[in-house]
């Protein structure tokens, strides 16, 4: 309040043209963020030969569900949600538990191995073995072309789970181990009873950050999976831009280039339908805890 | 000597286990998982120095010495790898690195709050959307005639481009697509920064008649200085490796002059041709520049800005 006053008594004149230039440019940057998404949304319900001739940019024409009909009718894209459903949330609850098993004990400066582990688990964060070792590994073990490739491999990410240890000792008073210990409560309990339920911030954003990685990956199922049905959203999608792609590129040679052109353009359409259902769970996701985001991202938590 | 230390470490490790088993019991599958998916690749390292048979197994292939470097750096794209592999990231360096900080300096002045606010959460959208879907949609804005940004083209007088065929365009594509998808985000720890500084250093500023710029200049950015410092090591640990997915989802057979990397190289020969012990020795060459670059950005960082990593 009192900066803003000053301020105003003052009033500088290079201060009002910086306000004046920088509300302009964040304007500008706000139509920069979100007319691309609102492009696709408003493609994937307007008549798809008017998006392809330009005539729809700011608001939706010929409104038509077309699009969305025809996804449900694609049976490959319904497998493509299983699996990444299952991957998601099976994956998010591993990630997250593992991640407090390690963020939990290596929060605890009594407990002696602490050093020697944090050292062995950051290490990983700037060495590893590299694509084929690591394939080799996911083979051998056997998880080779199942979901499984898809959460194993990942289970612990070492940035997140230092996320929540920082969080474990900045923002948990330690003398409420001393208390609950006191009481009678063992480590198991008191972190069931007391440092979880006071982390629900930290567990909401480290949470969010697993799933979506999981929800947008693609590279694991291309390096680790090679059967159809088993295929996440990712890879079913970028299959039917591939052959939406080819589709196009076949329609110059054909002589019923009417009905070409028509399968072309049902697949555009699908293709921005397609886009908005798989972009769609995580972008309605993270406002929720967007609230949280500044105190889960911590340069403290990576520094050893 | 050795006898007897050795005893009494292993006593005071079985009294910490006594009093803290509930901890190494949770523990433990963090480092199984850690030795299994980490440890046992980088021993797999080795292959990079055999010649790999599936039925004699790492240990027991014949040794190759460095056969596999030096075919790779005679190979006849060797320069192209390294060239596309730096452009891209030395321009995402130059670019997506200080655009985030200006982005949050700028944010840290706007004073109407709900502008503030919106665009902030706005700006964080683009990096919930996966790479497929941001890759999906640059192919499809910039396809040739029907594309969008060919549209916006079209309607200021400009002919149309198959952007996504000219290999000159491609860095630019890349690192302006990253910065749209990352900006706001990595925004995030720097507004967090700029949040904790204390705020009579700016109303001293103001009494002393400092401008704006001039407070962004002398408070703001000493301020979060060691927080600049700090990610900008870290950006450098991973200057090599570039990711793969978006490189790999951008590229095809028009732009490929400049969109082969080692990433993707690694996987073609890897993956593709099964040619497992060329893959990894590769593989194992840019984790090593990326090694010397990190620790080299820490050293430095340590003796000119006294900030270091570790």
């Amino acid at each position: 309040m009192r900066k803003q006053r000053v301020n105003r008594v003052k009033g500088f004149k290079s201060d009002k043209i910086f306000d004046g230039v920088n509300v302009v440019v964040m304007l500008a940057l706000l139509v920069v963020f979100a007319w691309p998404l609102w492009f696709v949304l408003i493609a994937s319900i307007s008549d798809p030969i008017l998006v392809m001739s330009g005539k729809v940019l700011l608001i939706p024409k010929q409104l038509t569900l077309e699009g969305y009909e025809q996804m449900l009718k694609y049976k490959e894209l319904w497998t493509g949600y299983a699996n990444t459903i299952f991957v998601t949330v099976v994956g998010t609850v591993l990630n997250l538990i593992t991640s407090v098993c390690f963020a939990y004990p290596l929060a605890d400066k009594n407990f002696k191995p602490r050093r020697v582990l944090l050292l062995i688990f950051m290490f990983t964060m700037y060495f590893s073995g590299g694509l084929i070792p690591g394939y080799l590994v996911v083979k051998n073990v056997g998880l080779l072309n199942t979901r499984w490739a898809m959460i194993i491999p990942s289970l612990v990410s070492v940035y997140n789970s230092l996320v929540i240890r920082s969080y474990f000792i900045n923002s948990i008073p330690a003398e409420l181990e001393e208390a609950s210990l006191l009481d009678g409560a063992n480590s198991a309990q008191y972190l069931w009873r007391v440092v979880l339920p006071l982390s629900k911030p930290v567990l909401a954003v480290v949470g969010l950050y697993y799933a979506v990685s999981h929800w947008n990956d693609y590279y694991t199922a291309l390096i680790y999976v090679y059967k159809d049905e088993l295929y996440p959203l990712q890879t079913v999608l970028r299959n039917l831009l591939l052959s939406t792609q080819a589709l196009m590129n076949d329609t110059a040679g054909i002589v019923d280039a009417a009905a070409m052109e028509e399968a072309f353009n049902r697949a555009m359409t699908m293709k921005y339908s397609v886009i908005i259902v798989a972009a769609a769970p995580m972008l309605c996701l993270y406002p929720f805890v967007q609230k949280f985001f500044v105190k889960g991202v911590m340069v403290g938590a990576v520094k050893g | 000597m050795t006898s007897v230390k050795r005893e009494t470490l292993g006593r005071k490790f079985a009294k910490d286990f006594k009093r803290n088993w509930i901890k190494y019991i949770m523990i433990l599958p963090v480092l199984v998982y850690f030795i299994i998916f980490h440890y046992v690749p980088m021993y797999g390292i080795l292959l990079a120095f055999k010649d790999y048979k599936i039925k004699l197994g790492i240990l027991g292939s014949p040794w190759v010495g460095l056969k596999y470097f030096e075919r790779f750096f005679s190979t006849y794209n060797f320069w192209n790898l390294i060239q596309n592999t730096l452009t891209l990231s030395v321009y995402s360096l130059l670019v997506g690195f200080p655009i985030p900080i200006i982005f949050a300096l700028c944010l840290n002045y706007l004073r109407k709050r709900r502008l503030k606010k919106t665009v902030q959460m706005i700006s964080y959208a683009p990096h919930f959307i996966s790479t497929v879907v941001i890759c999906s949609m640059i192919t499809m804005f910039t396809t040739q005639n029907t594309g969008v940004f060919n549209v916006l083209r079209g309607l200021v007088g400009l002919e149309s481009i198959d952007f996504m065929a000219v290999p000159k365009l491609f860095k630019h594509i890349y690192v302006w697509s990253g910065v749209w998808q990352g900006m706001g985000w990595s925004a995030i720890i720097y507004v967090s920064a700029l949040a904790g500084v204390d705020p009579e250093l700016h109303e001293a500023a103001i009494m002393d008649g400092a401008t704006k710029i001039q407070r962004m200049r002398h408070i703001d950015i000493p301020s979060i200085k060691s927080t600049i410092i700090m990610l900008f090591i870290l950006r450098m640990g991973s200057l090599m490796s570039v990711g793969f997915e978006k490189v790999y989802l951008l590229q095809n057979s028009l732009n490929r002059p400049a969109s082969e990397i080692i990433s993707t190289y690694v996987y073609k020969v890897g993956l593709i041709d099964n040619d497992y012990g060329y893959s990894t020795a590769v593989g194992l060459f840019n984790t090593l520049i990326n090694v010397i670059l990190l620790v080299g950005a820490n050293v430095i960082s340590k003796k000119v800005a006294d900030e270091s990593l570790f």
